[in-house]
């Protein structure tokens, strides 16, 4: 995966079939999701690094309801963070080359989601697996844009709370 | 607002503003008494809370380092952060929940009712209900416990209705919308709730009772309290004779200071309170202060906690409302026959989603998770606290090589659960589950204990000084004139919410020691 790959058509079906969003890599530290869905941009991890921990934080916290950009949102977290922590560059680069080599290949291109999830598992214990599931907990659940598509209203007081605004409004009891 | 002299050797200086210190504050205050409330963290008023899980966490938690050690799932699921409570004025009185509930008759006779437990340290506590019972009336007051006082119940919100549903259908009586410190009607200059629904983050309406909306103001205004934030309180100074003198606190910028004092009055949590007495040994107290029945620190009980979390097949929007106003106080009788001794209340709980994904089942991930997660608005959530058992082993000490910011040893929370414990948790979780499946539940999920809310026993009362801290006034049987105020006095925890009851032996004490300085014994 060290350019951008140009799937066909059916192809990025069946990788979106499969639960895989990566496309590709490009220059610049660019990562693509199929279709154009999403693009990001690596600024401290290789881009194949960042790409590979986009498609591992969707494993983890699967919705159908999230587009992709949030996982990839959550990514940069990561990434901006390693900036100025080598330690934690490299947990995720040799955390990923790790997860590569248990998949015998590109874990982001394995299309069986089983195959994925059992390899996760297997390393759910170790500090690189942690690291990148704790970062989902406010990468993802805490990024306000989320949180309507999961019902969440956020903030009340300035609207003066629920107390005009369905407190009490359940009618199917 | 007043302001005292360091060298003021006059002043009762209390440590920590929150349910014991500050409303201890406040009404030696409101007696005439000179007081200085050092609080470790800092000054935010109503309108600076913030309605966001992690922002206000950020804003008023404390988190200092601490450890943790023992076989309780807290110390693997949040293995740095023990407890879950307040560094800022009005302490965790503003993180909590409101629910102010009265011990029961029995609870203050643990040992005599529950018998001999194997390995269980429990006493009966050297006062009872008759006793409390004109100063839980005033705490209320002071309060505005809602059904009490004439004060209406909060109205049932959605999630309230869903446990109602379900605790009717099981055959549960006692069932309600709380005894909540959160006005229901305006009330002591504090509006009615607006049924926002962030309790935890510091209310932004100002319905909810804490000492920093409260009491504090009212203790300010009488021109004898000084309340001095940013003032972390290293160790308390005695002199040769054995009473204490002052304490010694860093101010914002680390730079220590020493504040003179008649009587020290010690009420920062059950963590920080032993925490201060075991850093403030000395050559003549080498154990540390009032620690010569080596119970300080010892004794730490957290209640048992769990939480139950149902989906149904549509919304219930939990987050909508006051987070507490809701429980059922069937099964907080004690009946042995469920295979434990006490009891414990079931009352409603929300979290926001970003809390959500952090505490519904730490370390979770995967499918199944995801699901809960896809599921949020159709979400019900209660918590379950019960009175857990004392035992020595479970004790707050001072870390043999970790050191704080100011150089001093860092609190090691151990804690095993009791078998006592578990079997309590075992039985609240089934109840909890019958609750919502009655409801009509699609699925249901035991959550386990967060970080403890409800820190206690590390001072305790006892009337012997051989296994106690203190005696039934809060002040320790080694040194006349230092007090514990908070819940670090409780003998043991019995099953209710613990502020109220902290209120209430606060106004106590503020009497006692009033009394006892106006005779001249202090």
């Amino acid at each position: 995966m060290n350019s951008q790959t140009n799937l066909s058509r059916r192809a990025a079906l069946k990788a979106a079939g499969a639960g895989l969003i990566v496309a590709g890599v490009g220059a610049g530290g660019l990562v693509f999701g199929h279709n154009n869905a999403w693009a990001a941009k690596a600024e401290n991890l290789d881009a194949d690094t960042f790409a590979t921990l986009v498609q591992m934080s969707r494993d983890i916290y699967s919705h159908d309801r999230l587009e992709d950009k949030y996982y990839a949102a959550a990514v940069s977290g990561l990434d901006k963070a390693a900036k100025d922590d080598a330690a934690l560059k490299a947990l995720l680069s040799d955390g990923v080359a790790g997860l590569n080599k248990a998949a015998g290949g590109a874990y982001s291109g394995l299309s069986d989601a089983d195959q994925r999830m059992a390899l996760l598992k297997a390393m759910e214990g170790d500090g690189f697996f942690q690291k990148v599931r704790g970062n989902l907990v406010t990468g993802l659940y805490n990024n306000k844009e989320v949180w309507p598509l999961f019902g969440y209203e956020g903030a009340s007081a300035d609207k003066g709370g629920y107390i005009d605004r369905g407190f009490n409004d359940i009618n199917w009891l | 607002m007043a302001t005292f002299d360091m060298n003021d050797d006059n002043v009762v200086v209390v440590v920590g503003s929150g349910a014991g210190g500050g409303t201890l504050g406040a009404e030696l205050a409101i007696k005439g008494v000179k007081t200085v409330i050092l609080e470790a963290g800092g000054r935010h008023e109503t309108e600076d809370f913030q309605n966001d899980e992690w922002g206000s966490f950020g804003q008023i938690s404390w988190l200092d380092k601490r450890t943790t050690s023992g076989s309780w799932r807290v110390a693997k699921d949040f293995a740095g952060l023990p407890a879950w409570i307040v560094k800022a004025v009005g302490g965790s009185t503003t993180h909590w929940a409101g629910a102010s509930l009265r011990f029961q008759e029995h609870e203050w006779k643990a040992k005599t009712t529950y018998g001999d437990v194997a390995g269980a340290s429990l006493l009966d506590w050297p006062i009872d209900m008759a006793e409390m019972d004109p100063w839980y009336a005033k705490a209320e007051d002071r309060m505005g416990v809602t059904r009490t006082n004439g004060i209406p119940g909060l109205p049932g919100n959605n999630k309230y209705k869903v446990l109602e549903a379900g605790a009717r259908k099981l055959g549960y009586k006692e069932v309600h919308t709380g005894r909540m410190a959160i006005n229901s009607e305006p009330r002591d200059d504090r509006a009615a709730c607006l049924q926002i629904g962030f309790c935890f983050q510091g209310c932004k309406s100002g319905a909810k009772w804490s000492t920093l909306v409260a009491e504090i103001p009212k203790g300010e205004t009488t021109g004898n309290l000084e309340v001095r934030p940013n003032a972390q309180v290293l160790k308390i100074e005695h002199d040769d004779s054995g009473k204490v003198t002052g304490v010694l606190y860093a101010d914002k910028d680390g730079k220590q200071h020493l504040q003179k004092a008649r009587v020290v009055c010690v009420a920062g949590n059950s963590i920080e309170s032993p925490r201060l007495l075991l850093n403030s040994a000395s050559s003549k107290y080498p154990d540390g202060l009032a620690n010569s029945s080596g119970m300080v620190g010892k004794n730490y009980m957290r209640h048992m906690t769990g939480s139950v979390y149902a989906v149904y097949d549509k919304p219930v929007n939990m987050y909508r409302g006051t987070t507490m106003a809701g429980i059922i106080q069937d099964e907080s009788r004690h009946d042995p026959s469920r295979g434990f001794v006490g009891g414990y209340e079931m009352e409603t709980l929300s979290l926001g989603l970003p809390f959500m994904a952090a505490f519904l089942d730490p370390g979770g991930w995967g499918k199944d998770f995801s699901w809960w997660m896809d599921n949020y608005e159709n979400m019900a959530g209660m918590w379950l606290v019960g009175e857990d058992m004392p035992q020595e082993k479970n004790a707050i000490t001072l870390h043999a090589t970790e050191k704080d910011q100011h150089g001093l040893p860092v609190p090691n929370v151990h804690f095993d659960d009791h078998d006592n414990d578990i079997k309590m948790r075992e039985h609240a979780f089934g109840q909890g589950e019958a609750v919502y499946k009655a409801a009509g539940a699609v699925k249901t999920f035991r959550t386990p204990p967060y970080p403890s809310t409800h820190n206690l026993g590390t001072n305790r009362m006892n009337a012997e000084a051989k296994d106690g801290v203190v005696n039934k006034h809060g002040q320790t049987h080694d040194i006349g004139n230092l007090f514990v105020s908070d819940g670090s006095q409780f003998t043991t925890g019995a099953a209710e919410n613990p502020t109220l009851t902290i209120v209430a032996l606060a106004l106590r004490q503020a009497d006692f020691i009033a009394g006892e300085m106006s005779k001249g014994n202090l």
